[in-house]
């Protein structure tokens, strides 16, 4: 009874010529990003979580058992789950209104009870102009929203997302990924959310599951599996490590943001934000460089002393260095991409401490801030 | 009634009750039988389809034949039949309604079929995560969603039932205030050389046809036109 709420998932079985053999794990809180190539297999264990696809293996969450090994399934229709689907897929015959109130609750007490509220949802989601029309008048963006909306309100207590973005071009996808953020930070709902482009990942994920060829490959906190040299994140051409800050303190006459992170500070160009703010960090592999003696003054603002955890040779020329921030390296993790000459020629080695620079800190909207 | 005899009104009454009985019954019979046929795995699903559409096929008076054996004192209709003292199904008003079902029913079937295949998986799934049972979506999501095609059904049912001549001079027998309908009416009165008749109820019935395919036409127009 003590142990925190859990998705626990493991399904193992063929479609068609699929192989899915899949299982993991993940707290059953905030944003679990299930990641991997397209035809990976991340819709059928989606599909497979809901009960809208049956093949063996458990499915437990929060300690309900929806589906074990001795053949208990409990049908999909039964289980308290929101599922948005890649096209929006609103009833085409109800009014905006009706597919939001589709799923919800019938003796519906106006979400007394802490539940989802109908005017809450509607505000969060911005489509109170929209309520009256018909689904076939709407914008894809809006009709997602919709879409999001009405899963919510049928007051589930997870939320699964099957590429709700990959169908809508990039201006729309910027349009409703704001809408993610603050369910993500407004709504204590876990989400299990499916998407094969890595920045929704870093920008809303809290954990992922990385899966490939019908398996997983690798689960757990974003920042660590990011940073694992052993899975293919870290070697990808646009690498990047996400993690959390603590906003310290703002200069607002050079428009910069200082954050503490585990074993360091680091500044960012940021519009100023309140002292013990929580901001998501996103440093990327190439816009780190190491040196073995303190550099002196430099045009770097980031220069922070860390040790070197592990390196790996990637193609021909280059490698990628997992370092940790902080003296005895207990902080952060961070990957830097450097020439394979220059490691060698720097005599740098696993284990040895050094001084990180970092170019660039991007940081993604405060949490709240948009709220 | 309408300054008209009789022996015109009555079969127009009767055509109308006839279609009308049967086009509510085959609602009633088609729709789960389409859903079937559209949702169903099983293999002999297309063999139970080609059985339902060979009426479409088949001349009336085969149709009519084995339904005179099926109807009539020797068959199931006359067991059914005794039941209320009866001897026959055939020859009588509800023989005509079976008779009429049997050989409209692909007609009905198709378009509701073809209907509820397209609503397709999808609004379903949606359904299921939102709480629905299977039974309540397939009135609240399948039905309103395919009925387009139900109007279709009916009114294809409506019309052919009304324009059905073989079978129903089979096994209707084209007793005057029992079976004999429009169809069977002008056939009679053609061959006794009754022009004036023959004309009146042949000329109602080319102007009920234009109107219910016209009908159709811009029935169609119009649902495809707000689904796009």
């Amino acid at each position: 009874m003590n142990a925190p709420p859990a998705i626990r998932a493991e399904f193992r079985g063929t479609i068609g010529k699929f192989a899915l053999d899949a299982g993991f794990t993940a707290p059953a809180k905030g944003v679990t990003a299930l990641f991997g190539p397209s035809g990976c297999g991340k819709t059928t264990v989606l599909r497979c979580l809901a009960g809208l696809l049956r093949i063996n293996g458990v499915c437990e969450i929060d300690g309900e058992v929806w589906q074990d090994e001795n053949g208990s399934f409990l049908p999909t229709y039964k289980r308290p789950l929101g599922y948005v689907f890649q096209e929006a897929s609103l009833f085409q015959h109800l009014s905006v209104r009706r597919n939001l109130l589709f799923g919800a609750p019938r003796h519906d007490s106006g979400g007394a009870k802490g539940g989802i509220v109908f005017d809450e949802v509607v505000e969060l989601l911005g489509i109170t102009r929209l309520l009256d029309r018909s689904p076939r008048n709407l914008s894809g963006g809006e009709r997602q929203r919709v879409a999001i909306g009405r899963a919510l309100l049928s007051q589930p207590k997870l939320l699964l997302m099957d590429e709700p973005l990959s169908a809508l071009d990039r201006a729309t996808k910027n349009e409703i990924l704001p809408f993610l953020e603050r369910l993500r930070d407004h709504l204590n709902l876990p989400v299990v959310y499916i998407t094969h482009d890595i920045a929704e990942v870093e920008r809303l994920a809290d954990q992922m599951v990385l899966m490939d060829k019908g398996r997983v490959i690798g689960a757990g906190p974003l920042e660590e599996l990011q940073s694992d040299p052993s899975l293919p994140l870290a070697a990808a051409r646009d690498a990047a490590v996400s993690f959390e800050g603590i906003v310290q303190a703002s200069d607002e006459a050079y428009g910069l943001v200082t954050l503490k992170v585990r074993g360091g500070v680091l500044t960012a160009p940021a519009p100023p934000g309140p002292v013990g703010e929580r901001r998501r960090i996103r440093v990327i592999a190439s816009d780190v460089s190491l040196t073995r003696e303190a550099p002196g003054p430099s045009s770097i603002l980031n220069v922070l002393p860390a040790r070197i955890v592990s390196m790996k040779p990637l193609d021909t020329n280059e490698v990628v260095v997992v370092v940790a921030l902080g003296k005895d390296g207990s902080g952060a993790r961070l990957l830097s991409r450097m020439m394979r000459k220059s490691w060698g020629e720097l005599g740098l080695a696993e284990g040895m401490s050094v001084y990180v620079q970092v170019k660039a800190v991007a940081l993604a909207p405060g949490r709240g801030e948009l709220g | 009634m309408f300054g008209m005899p009789d022996e015109i009104w009555v079969p127009i009454r009767l055509t109308i009750e006839l279609a009308t009985i049967t086009t509510l019954s085959l609602l009633v019979v088609a729709t789960p039988l389409a859903w079937w046929l559209a949702r169903s795995k099983a293999w002999f699903k297309e063999a139970a389809a080609t059985l339902v559409s060979l009426p479409m096929v088949l001349p009336p008076t085969v149709l009519g034949f084995y339904l005179l054996i099926v109807l009539g004192p020797d068959g199931p209709g006359g067991a059914i039949a005794s039941l209320w003292g009866g001897r026959t199904l055939a020859f009588t008003f509800t023989g005509l309604v079976i008779g009429s079902i049997i050989s409209s029913l692909p007609f009905v079937v198709q378009p509701i079929r073809n209907a509820f295949a397209a609503v397709g998986d999808r609004p379903l799934e949606v359904a299921a995560t939102l709480r629905t049972s299977p039974s309540r979506a397939f009135w609240t999501v399948a039905l309103p969603l395919a009925s387009p095609g139900l109007l279709t059904g009916a009114v294809l049912g409506f019309a052919h039932t009304v324009g059905e001549f073989g079978v129903i001079l089979m096994i209707g027998g084209n007793i005057p205030g029992r079976t004999r309908v429009m169809s069977t009416a002008i056939f009679d009165f053609a061959e006794t050389m009754r022009w004036r008749e023959a004309n009146l109820l042949a000329g109602g019935m080319v102007v009920f046809a234009f109107a219910v395919i016209l009908s159709m036409i811009l029935l169609e127009k119009r649902f495809t036109r707000a689904g796009a």
